[in-house]
């Protein structure tokens, strides 16, 4: 049996050609590109076409715009922290109720411990974030606004240009956590509003421990780690040469692939979509399905729990992941679900396939002729389960 | 992933007793969708002999839950309702061989079922078990009484441990208070009983201070076994010792061989520069105090001439 991957929004294989890049920056190549001799200066050399390669996929115009960092989340710490102390009088943020946890845990965090006020701004049944209610919340008191550019769960995209645009309407940076965006759609950073931009390697076939923050010239930026001058001074630590190598090729695969992404990948999704709501009742499709990421299927399965899908799924060598609570030790269906009010009776059985360039149409086909198998085993399982209708399921607590 | 034993995921890829139990004389339902699990147990039991002659189940819930409902079937058939009702959630664990500590609360969902489901059997109104306590997790739809018998069946000591157990606390967070109160009180009761040490019980004041290590007194030499050795294991652990200090002594250019060991002698060779050293009476002893703390009991080290 052929295993089918279709979990990479949660992490992607690395490229081999990625790894091949890599490996010399291993053995041979190991120099500290700080160093005063050859070893040191050939990584530097190397160092310096890997950022090229980041700035081409960014459309970034300056080299300096690019702080690499040790994931998204750091990035995404770095840039709301720095925005908090470069503008002392403005003590705000902006966000959204379904960023990723390294945003919402931060902003969560700093209105607990920091005294600082945030806004969370909600997103409508189909995952759209309620702009009226976002511009509301800017003002002179926001220091920064922080919105993802597509969602993880759903893969909705935002409209980040206008969000970028209403924050600078108030002097407000702007920030945008593009991890599960960058390498899937286009994106010119030199022609746009956006401040700061967060990306991580192992999302684009590149590996985990390498991320990057995108810093538009001329805003300011305060270190989350202080040390040596790597990176201008503003993230102290030895360069992580092979991750930035290793996320250079990556970036430059990406913008070869892109195409690829926005048309077969695409393709690929919805077939399975298609094929598994024709196939499945009381299934539908969570999220905004007119704008969202090329390569991200939610769908939500009615009166079953995802957590028995998944075990089912991985036990015919198809892995994918959930939205559900049992899947992740908490004990509530994910928070980007629960702010889209996707109903009880779906959210817990909420599953996201996600694809990248390695996955084929047999990937599909494979899906398409196990899941339908699969739901029918739990909903015959399922006390809320009689052949579409709900039984009368009374609790004696609830 | 979760670390599932066998045993967990073949009740859940095949559930024994799953369906409708068309002619069932006792049902309990617990559990309800929003809380992302559900469970409808199902009993007909003989009324001349109160034995449960079957019982089936249908289950809204992860692995543990389908797998944990199954086991609570195959647990009860058999008995009778008095001896069923003697069981608790951790039977239905250690059939399973055991459950993440975050996914008890299914084995807790199963016993409430049979509570429920014996309940109705014999005709009694399960809400009125229900009033002896208040509903103290709304999310989750989860009353004193279900969290105190989780607290005294399981020994439950920490909040943690009632969230993993019963869910209540896990969503809003609201109740943390009252469900810390309950635990507190059934805690001190159980000390009180003499069912747990009073070291163990929660404690809200001493949950914020950092706790300190207990400091056993080690020696960095190694702990000392407890069981009457033999002659071969005692040589063995013998010439390990000599083997962990051998670079020490190949450091100073010295080297060191067991010749015999007899009784509580041990007859060693050095070698090297060793013989001669002036401070080779030194090394003997050092060699004695660790083969001394390896074996745990007392013995004399005496080096003997080379060749």
């Amino acid at each position: 049996m052929r295993p089918v991957y279709l979990d990479n929004n949660a992490t992607t294989r690395v490229d081999p050609k990625v790894v091949n890049a890599m490996l010399p920056f291993f053995t041979e190549q190991f120099g500290n590109a700080s160093s005063m001799h050859a070893f040191g200066s050939e990584v530097g050399a190397a160092l310096k076409k890997a950022r090229g390669q980041l700035q081409a996929l960014l459309g970034t115009e300056f080299d300096h715009e690019i702080v690499y960092t040790a994931s998204g989340t750091e990035s995404d710490n770095t840039a709301l922290l720095s925005a908090l102390e470069t503008q002392p009088g403005r003590d705000e943020i902006v966000t959204s109720t379904v960023e990723h946890p390294a945003v919402l845990a931060l902003c969560q965090w700093l209105q607990k411990n920091r005294g600082i006020k945030v806004y969370y701004t909600p997103v409508d049944s189909r995952g759209r974030l309620d702009v009226d209610a976002y511009r509301k919340a800017l003002g002179p008191k926001t220091a920064i606004a922080s919105i993802m550019w597509a969602n993880n769960e759903t893969g909705t995209i935002f409209p980040i240009e206008q969000l970028a645009d209403l924050a600078h309407d108030h002097g407000a940076l702007f920030h945008t956590d593009a991890v599960q965006a960058v390498g899937k759609v286009p994106i010119d950073l030199k022609t746009s509003e956006i401040d700061m931009l967060s990306l991580s390697g192992h999302k684009l076939h590149a590996p985990k421990g390498i991320g990057a923050l995108y810093v538009r010239r001329g805003v300011r930026l305060r270190p989350l780690l202080r040390g040596g001058h790597q990176e201008r001074g503003r993230r102290a630590g030895t360069e992580n040469a092979p991750g930035i190598i290793g996320l250079g090729v990556a970036a430059e695969l990406a913008l070869e692939h892109m195409h690829d992404e926005q048309t077969r990948v695409a393709a690929l999704r919805n077939r399975l979509e298609k094929g598994l709501l024709q196939r499945i009742g009381h299934a539908f499709v969570t999220g905004d399905a007119e704008n969202r990421l090329p390569n991200t299927a939610n769908i939500a399965f009615e009166f079953i729990e995802g957590e028995g899908i998944l075990l089912l799924l991985n036990k015919e060598g198809i892995a994918c992941s959930s939205g559900s609570a049992c899947t992740s030790g908490s004990l509530e269906p994910s928070h980007v679900l629960r702010a889209m009010k996707v109903p009880y009776t779906a959210a817990h059985g909420a599953i996201r396939f996600s694809f990248s360039r390695d996955n084929t149409d047999e990937d599909v086909d494979q899906v398409l002729s196990v899941m339908p198998g699969v739901v029918e085993k739990l909903r015959e399982l399922s006390p809320f389960w009689k052949a579409g209708e709900k039984t009368s399921f009374e609790p004696t607590y609830a | 992933m979760w670390d599932y034993t066998d045993k967990v995921k073949e009740y859940f890829y095949n559930p024994k007793n799953a369906g409708v139990l068309e002619d069932a004389n006792g049902v309990g339902d617990v559990g309800a969708i929003s809380c992302g699990d559900a469970l409808r147990l199902m009993l007909k039991v003989d009324p001349e002999t109160d034995i449960i002659l079957a019982a089936k189940f249908q289950t809204f819930g992860c692995g543990s839950a389908i797998a944990s409902s199954s086991a609570l079937t195959e647990i009860i058939i058999g008995k009778t309702i008095a001896h069923a009702l003697e069981l608790t959630n951790q039977d239905i664990a250690d059939f399973l061989g055991g459950l993440p500590p975050e996914k008890m609360h299914c084995s807790v969902m199963g016993y409430e079922a049979l509570r429920a489901a014996i309940a109705n059997y014999k005709g009694d109104t399960w809400a009125d078990d229900h009033e002896e306590g208040a509903l103290l997790c709304k999310c989750f739809g989860v009353d004193e009484g279900m969290v105190e018998r989780a607290i005294r069946v399981n020994k439950l000591t920490s909040m943690e441990q009632v969230t993993h157990f019963t869910k209540a606390t896990g969503s809003c967070s609201t109740c943390v208070e009252d469900v810390e109160g309950v635990l507190t009180r059934v805690n001190a009761e159980m000390v009180a009983a003499g069912d747990l040490d009073s070291a163990l019980a929660y404690n809200p004041a001493r949950s914020a201070i950092p706790q300190r290590r207990d400091k056993v007194k080690s020696s960095p030499l190694g702990t000392a076994p407890k069981k009457e050795l033999t002659l071969l294991q005692r040589i063995r652990i013998i010439e390990s010792a000599i083997e962990d200090l051998r670079p020490y002594l190949k450091a100073d250019g010295g080297d060191c061989e067991l010749v015999d060991v007899d009784g509580d002698r041990v007859l060693v060779k050095l070698s090297g520069a060793c013989v001669g050293c002036q401070a080779a009476s030194v090394t003997i002893g050092g060699i004695q105090d660790r083969l001394i703390a390896k074996l745990g009991t007392p013995l004399r080290v005496i080096p003997v001439p080379g060749h």
